[in-house]
């Protein structure tokens, strides 16, 4: 490709002007990636529908736009985020705002807890424990397909940085609540980094709300590293209007022993693209990957999973599952590499998707790529509708249609929402979930722009 | 024990490659390389009418514009296509009335390669349509067919006798400008078979076209054009093979099928080009395109497969599903032994409403080969009530080789019901062991365990393919037993 796209040229611009004013507040080491992400950024460009990874979907929509660029939050911005409270109950967690991509100042911007756990800004971290930083930071969130990891890795500047030390077993999983709230249309980049020692437990919990109904695209990408026979596990919960885009990936490197799960949950969101990269790189490592996604309107949700089992005698299982309604369109794009001498895997993949209308889409690509022999890797993938013989035996036993669909679809959904180990987070998806699917969960109830 | 397995999986795989001789025939060969005058002299040899002349510049012209697409999972080494020779041809007496006018060398060769060409041997009730180096030397039982109005000959035949019914349907499943390969085919090709089942006529044998490719640093490329008209049915066969040769060979063939309304149509391939040594020296590129169209409604094309030659293999037999209620099907072992490649696997296009396909691809892979399937299922919109059902298995023995899966499955419509299925491992020791214990050698066992593991695909052969299937599946494994 010798021409560069219109597309990707306005982000090359964006860079170049803010280039400067992004490296000033940025501690060096972060700096130090920030001119060969770009160079690979301008190489591979805004991801179109002739990259492999991108294939179904239509980036356009929301990347050639102009958006107010967003380097330097407004302090006011700070105090409305600092209000934002979860609206589940019994959820009792540690709770980080990020709004538009930055660590608001006014609590202080790292904390360390009782048990020497560190929360708190990246930017903040990455001065403060320049060790740490250099040995996590940039070390996984590497991609050859995709342009936008680079992107983010160029110009990125703040996000939650989490240090959980040896041994250390956190009762309450950590909140992070992700805030985008301007007036103007915004583009905005974040970058989160989490270290997990050998034999610690963590697990967090990332929340995307828009506050106001602009256009708003995300770009964000979130690092993990699980020590030794550590635990962590990741649940996403995306609940965004139509007219915001958001892009994340996610990279989680595994060491020996170690167990995570991942869980994207998509309830809402104009176009919504999920990358999740598990690195199996320790002997005897265990991952789950799931994701659910209920879509209507116009919307647009894509899940992409790779699983990258490196090391011997992993283990990794995934499933997704959607359901799509009116002109919704959906994607699946699962692949399990399994490396030459990653004898004893055991890798599992399952894809299942319902169509609820003529107009819905779903293309999925679920992919194999074995290279040793001692493995057991299966994957499956269903496209289709309810099952009849399920629908008349509730029927059949005085159940009305509506209710029956509902159940059924419910029943579809719980068993990726059954992972999810919270209680109370648990029971408030499958909550809201069930009032997705009848309908009762309008946009504006699940809507944080209160327009009144 | 594990030692043991090792060492009779090495014999198995490491079997000599039976149809490696090279026959003496006289060839008549134009220079290497590839130009516009070269797509002239092709035509003019062949005393192409104009039209025909046209579409092959047009795909030259096409063909020129395109790049060697990079998206299949193959180490592909540079093809410098000025040193193909791209049209070679054994040397004819003018007319070829009986089986004596045939070039006797040419004849031990055939019957070397266990074909019969001469029409005593009725017993095998198989028509075929020998074709060396891509030019189309013999068709038995021609007059046989003629009553019951079937066609079966010659392309270049085809042409001069029935231009229109060529022209009607050549390039409509697969046009010119469909894909790299695809278009220099249409560019370069010499030859290849061409069929034509009237209507409400029931094939009474199988028809089989088999190619050899004979003379060194040539190209083949065929062309083979079968259409079943409405009610009518044909099996189908086609075979394969290559002499030894160190350099690689290329070999770009198209097969298009149109099935009309409760049409037809098995096609079944036994491919068993060169595969090159053990080195990976050698052997033939195969990059064939193959697609059939159900035209008419309650129309069925189905495609079995069994592919044990070549050093790569990229090929996608392909149904478009266009008329209401038609069925494609696709059955597939692709077994890569030593450093062979393979990236097969199909494309089912639903369009029609009630349309229904099934694909069952069973990978082997031994030694250092590579073997992905890959596969798409695509529903259109209007496509209600479309069912697919697709398994693709793979099996691995020895751990130096790779098994990969790329489904694509493209759903557009509320009505349809989508399922795919894959699984990957190698033979369990319990069940080599379970052999074992009664008394059945590792070797034995793993033959048998292959067999029973191929049987759904070699199950859906005619009953001769079958046999040579099973026998093949053997060869090629071995000495990769382990």
């Amino acid at each position: 490709m010798n021409g560069i796209s219109e597309v990707t040229s306005r982000y090359l611009y964006l860079y170049k002007e803010n280039i400067d004013r992004i490296s000033g507040m940025s501690s060096p080491y972060i700096n130090s990636f920030r001119k060969g992400a770009f160079e690979r950024f301008s190489a591979m460009g805004i991801p179109t529908k002739k990259d492999e990874a991108y294939k179904y979907t239509n980036l356009n929509i929301f990347f050639d736009h102009d958006y107010k660029s967003y380097f330097i939050p407004e302090t006011a911005d700070f105090i409305k985020a600092e209000e934002f409270r979860c609206d589940i109950a019994d959820l009792d967690t540690l709770g980080i705002v990020l709004l538009n991509g930055f660590y608001p100042t006014i609590n202080g911007k790292l904390h360390q807890l009782s048990n020497g756990v560190w929360i708190g800004s990246l930017n903040e971290a990455a001065l403060k424990f320049p060790e740490l930083i250099e040995k996590h930071y940039g070390k996984y969130a590497n991609s050859d397909t995709d342009g936008l990891v680079h992107l983010n890795t160029a110009m990125a500047h703040d996000g939650v940085f989490v240090y959980v030390p040896d041994g250390v077993k956190l009762s309450k999983p950590v909140q992070v609540v992700n805030l985008v709230q301007s007036d103007e249309d915004m583009f905005s980049q974040h970058r989160n980094l989490i270290i997990v020692e050998k034999n610690a437990e963590f697990s967090m919990i990332i929340c995307d709300h828009a506050l106001s109904p602009n256009k708003f695209l995300t770009n964000a990408v979130t690092e993990a590293y699980v020590g030794e026979n550590a635990h962590f596990d990741l649940i996403r919960v995306q609940n965004e209007h139509n007219a915001a885009c958001k892009i994340t990936h996610t990279f989680i490197h595994q060491e020996k022993n170690s167990v995570t799960s991942s869980n994207n949950m998509t309830l809402h969101g104009g176009l919504i693209r999920n990358s999740t990269y598990h690195h199996l790189g320790g002997e005897g490592a265990e991952t789950s990957s799931y994701g659910l996604f209920l879509a209507d309107k116009f919307q647009h949700i894509d899940n992409y999973v790779s699983v990258d089992h490196a090391s011997p005698k992993c283990t990794s299982n995934q499933l997704f599952k959607g359901v799509l309604d009116e002109m919704a369109t959906g994607t699946f794009n699962g692949r399990i590499l399994v490396r030459p001498d990653a004898q004893g895997t055991m890798a599992y993949q399952r894809n299942n998707n319902i169509l609820l209308t003529d107009d819905a889409k779903m293309d999925t690509k679920p992919q194999l790529e074995i290279y040793a022999d001692d493995v057991k890797c299966s994957h499956g993938a269903t496209i289709g509708q309810l099952d009849e013989n399920a629908m008349f035996y509730l029927q059949s036993r005085g159940i009305n249609k509506r209710e029956a669909r509902l159940m059924l679809m419910f029943g579809f959904a719980h068993e990726v929402i059954q992972n999810i180990k919270i209680e109370p987070l648990r029971e408030r998806m499958d909550n809201l979930v069930m009032q997705r699917l009848r309908g009762e969960l309008s946009r504006c109830a699940s809507c944080m722009v209160k327009c009144g | 024990m594990e030692k043991d397995q090792d060492k009779i999986l090495n014999d198995v795989t490491s079997g000599e490659y039976k149809y490696g001789f090279h026959s003496d025939i006289e060839t008549e060969r134009i220079q290497k390389g590839l130009s516009e005058d070269v797509v002239r002299i092709i035509s003019a040899k062949k005393n192409e009418p104009e039209w025909l002349l046209e579409f092959r510049l047009k795909s030259y012209r096409h063909w020129l514009t395109m790049k060697m697409p990079s998206w299949p999972n193959l180490k592909i080494p540079q093809i410098n296509y000025q040193e193909i020779i791209f049209y070679a041809a054994p040397v004819q007496r003018p007319a070829l009335n009986s089986l004596d006018d045939i070039d006797p060398e040419l004849k031990r060769t055939f019957d070397k390669l266990g074909i019969p060409l001469g029409e005593q041997k009725h017993l095998a009730g198989v028509a075929v349509d020998a074709v060396m180096d891509s030019v189309s030397v013999k068709t038995t039982f021609r007059e046989t067919l003629a009553e019951m109005g079937i066609i079966f000959c010659s392309f270049s035949e085809a042409v001069r006798e029935y231009p229109e019914l060529v022209r009607r349907y050549m390039g409509t499943v697969v046009p010119y400008t469909d894909n790299f390969f695809a278009s220099l085919n249409s560019a370069v090709f010499s030859d290849g078979s061409f069929c034509y089942i009237p209507k409400g006529v029931r094939c009474p044998m199988e028809l089989s076209t088999y190619f050899r490719i004979n003379a060194a640093n040539t190209g083949q490329f065929e062309r083979t054009l079968l259409v079943a008209d409405e009610e009518s049915y044909v099996s189908y066969l086609e075979g394969c093979t290559a002499p030894q040769r160190d350099e690689n060979q290329l070999h770009a063939a198209i097969v298009e099928i149109i099935a009309e309304k409760n049409a037809e149509v098995k096609y079944s391939t036994v491919q068993n080009w060169y595969p090159g040594d053990k080195d990976g020296k050698g052997g033939i590129f195969n990059f064939v395109t193959k697609r059939g169209i159900c035209k008419g409604e309650n129309s069925r094309i189905s495609w079995t497969q069994i592919e044990t030659g070549s050093a790569i293999t990229w090929k996608y037999p392909s149904c478009i599903l266009r008329g209401d209620n038609s069925t494609g099907e696709f059955y597939s072992v692709a077994v890569t032994n030593n450093h062979q490649q393979a990236d097969t696997g199909t494309k089912m296009i639903h369009i029609g409403k009630n349309t229904k396909s099934t694909i069952v691809s069973k990978g082997i892979s031994a030694g250092k080969g590579q073997n992905s399937y890959r596969g798409l299922v695509k529903v259109l919109k209007n496509a209600s009530n479309a069912r697919n059902y697709s398994q693709c298995d793979s099996l691995l023995l020895g751990d130096k080789c790779g098994a990969h899966t790329f489904p694509y499955l493209e759903v557009d419509n509320q009505t349809a019901i989508v399922e795919h299925e894959a699984t990957t491992s190698k033979i369990g020791e319990d069940q080599i062991f379970y052999c074992n214990q009664r008394g059945i050698s590792t070797e034995d066992a793993i033959g048998l365990i292959v067999n029973g593991y191929a049987r759904e695909v070699i199950n859906k052969l005619p009953m001769e393919f079958a046999v040579e299937a099973q026998k093949l599946l053997q060869i090629s494994l071995e000495g990769s037993v382990g």
